[in-house]
């Protein structure tokens, strides 16, 4: 198999969520740490849509975030092409922005009302220094156009456009520096479903005209399903589940991924009951110990209480779960 | 057909501006059934809120209803003193908005509040109150209730707040309760929860509910009947399995096809082309004809009613006429 184009090992990312000083030693409190991601490790490959699962507080946001640099791990490495990239290199950074692009949620927040929509489009293109001044402006034209927006809509602001419009200005712009790799953090949420069926469209193309890698973040499993080759499934930080999205779908081999699949409105009404699913995501300042799952777990053995159960392979892909089976997984 | 419990009829709702008046919804008319629940789906924009809004009297100034009637049983609610209709709201009908942090107040117990809306309603004494408010929550699925009603809202987890929110809905037993988009700030593991509350508590107690929400999903399983609303209008009302199934109107039926689904992969998502129209350009006739694959002559002149097709179900669209059904 050729060489993954991300790797990501041992991820993990800790909050410092103390009290003030003063607080601490008035109530005898000592340091608390949110611990957003713990020990993910998962590898895309080349052209692939990696999705990232998981409900609110899951850490999906903030692997996305370390991934792309704004963020520096706690410890773990990522690779890009079996690259380490070190957050504190300035120089590599640069270069790799040019190569990794983000597109986040809102589109009302991610543009600078400010600027016109072409100088939000050329600014990487400018910044970067990606061709001579004079071409920025047909450049611009372009990616609008491959966008489904035209040419003359460079001079505008983004308060001139609708959602939908403005997600689409926001990936002309993560298209600019010609990436190869985009992190899409819930594109679509903020959209509604017939402007996200555009929306989604539209990253399919561009993905099949230019070889994109996307890592697709999102809590909507029927989106993963549409847009993903492989997907992981977070739970309190740490991966659950990584499996083939197709087979996702039919074999869920984690509990949590049943009971996430169980939960999701059933449109096709093939009168399956909904299994209404027992309480909610803990604390992540105090998670359970063991396995985060176990409180909320219908199979939950004593040995699930003990120890943080490992990636363990399956027949579709790596499971953490002590009913998973199967020798521990080396990373895909 | 037993006697509709809310019957709104030619509802229209305008927005005075300096450019004009828009007109947010434009001659809605449908009824809820005693006992019924009926979803209300479009995309943002469409007037989904505005209907809820309309009927319990929340329209902000200087919106106003400008036509169309409103009627709780037998008694019209679209032009009762603000007195009176703050009485009926609570009492009669019960809400449920979106953001469940919003709607509690965070400086009073969860007990207070609770206590405070029974008492206002009906004529308890603080004891009876404060035990039926911990029933209410032992209902809606909050363990220990007892020692947590005395908790602040903050106290609580985003799924619980929202329970908590059902319970007041449905403190002072209303007939009818209006769900706005109940289940949008939620996880979808906890999503199936409330739905699953709201819609056992409501059956058990005989309420009618109008459950606004752009999930499909959510009313495919939980809604008797459907209504389609595009630009402030009705496109299409009727049973959810038909609505769904067979669509007669090509808006719902390009709604539909752009959700992806669990079951089948397609390769490419429907899609309908372009946006909805911003209220101050509705275009003459029907107001989907820009964006509608089998647009018609007729379509661009002349506005189409709402008509029967079948029993129950209702759309607008000329096509409608004539039998085809899409999807």
């Amino acid at each position: 198999m050729a060489e993954p184009f991300l790797t990501v090992t041992g991820l993990t990312r800790r909050f410092d969520v103390s009290k003030p000083w003063l607080n601490r030693v008035l109530e005898r409190e000592g340091r608390q740490f949110l611990t957003a991601t713990a020990d993910v490790s998962f590898s895309i490959n080349k052209g692939e849509t990696f999705a990232l699962v998981g409900e609110s507080g899951s850490g999906k946001s903030t692997i996305a975030k370390m991934i792309v640099g704004l963020l520096t791990p706690s410890a773990g490495q990522i690779a890009i092409e079996g690259q380490g990239i070190d957050p504190a290199d300035p120089i590599a950074m640069r270069a790799l922005r040019r190569r990794m692009q983000m597109i986040f949620q809102d589109p009302f927040a991610s543009l600078n009302p400010r600027w016109r929509v072409g100088d939000i489009i050329a600014e990487p293109i400018r910044t970067l220094g990606l061709m001579p001044r004079g071409d920025v402006g047909r450049e611009v034209g372009r990616l609008l156009d491959l966008v489904g927006l035209s040419a003359a809509d460079a001079s505008k602001f983004p308060h001139e456009f609708s959602g939908g419009q403005r997600q689409r200005i926001a990936i002309a712009r993560a298209l600019s520096s010609r990436p190869e790799f985009i992190v899409c953090d819930e594109p679509t949420s903020a959209l509604d479903v017939s402007v996200q069926a555009q929306i989604l469209n539209l990253m399919r193309d561009l993905q099949d005209e230019f070889k994109l890698t996307y890592l697709l973040i999102s809590h909507d499993l029927s989106v993963v399903r549409h847009m993903s080759n492989r997907i992981g499934v977070l739970y309190l930080g740490r991966l659950v589940e990584v499996a083939d999205a197709k087979r996702l779908f039919h074999e869920p081999q984690h509990p949590y991924t049943r009971m996430l699949l169980d939960a999701v409105p059933d449109l096709a009404l093939s009168g399956r009951r909904r299994k209404s699913v027992s309480g909610e995501i803990p604390n992540p300042i105090s998670p359970p110990a063991g396995c985060a799952f176990h409180p909320r777990c219908p199979q939950v053995k004593a040995e699930c209480k003990a120890a943080v159960p490992v990636l363990c392979a399956t027949p579709t892909g790596r499971a953490a779960c002590v009913f998973a089976g199967g020798a521990p997984a080396s990373i895909p | 057909m037993t006697k509709p419990l809310l019957s709104v009829r030619d509802l229209v709702v305008e927005f005075p501006t300096r450019r004009g008046t828009l007109r947010a919804l434009d001659g809605v008319s449908f009824d809820i059934a005693p006992g019924e629940v009926l979803g209300m789906v479009g995309e943002s924009g469409a007037g989904k809120s505005i209907t809820g809004a309309a009927i319990i009297g929340l329209i902000e100034p200087p919106g106003r209803i400008a036509g169309g009637e409103v009627w709780l049983g037998d008694t019209r609610i679209d032009q009762l003193a603000p007195e009176a209709m703050r009485r009926l709201r609570g009492r009669r009908i019960g809400m449920v908005f979106q953001d469940p942090l919003t709607s509690l107040n965070p400086l009073y117990t969860i007990a207070q509040q609770l206590i405070e809306t029974i008492r206002t309603h009906m004529d308890v004494s603080e004891k009876v109150a404060r035990g039926r408010a911990v029933a209410l929550l032992d209902r809606v699925g909050i363990p220990a209730a007892a020692r947590r009603i005395d908790d602040y809202p903050h106290h609580f987890s985003g799924g619980m707040r929202q329970r908590v929110v059902i319970a007041l809905a449905l403190a002072a037993e209303p007939e009818l309760v209006i769900a706005d988009e109940p289940t949008t700030a939620l996880d979808v593991s906890v999503q199936a929860q409330i739905i699953d509350v709201l819609k056992e508590i409501c059956a058990e107690r005989g309420a009618a509910v109008m459950l606004i929400t752009h999930d499909m999903g959510v009313i495919a399983e939980t809604a008797d009947r459907v209504a389609v609303l595009y630009a402030g209008r009705m496109a299409e009302i009727g049973p959810v399995r038909d609505v769904i199934l067979a669509a007669r109107h090509p808006y719902t039926a390009g709604l539909m096809g752009s959700i992806p689904t669990l079951q089948h992969a397609a390769d490419r998502l429907v899609q309908i082309p372009g946006a909805m129209p911003r209220l101050d350009a509705i275009p003459a006739g029907c107001a989907f004809n820009p964006r509608c694959p089998q647009v018609m002559d007729r379509c661009l002149s002349a506005r189409p009613g709402l008509k029967p097709v079948a029993p129950n179900h209702a759309a607008a669209c000329w096509l409608a006429d004539t039998g085809v059904t899409h999807g």
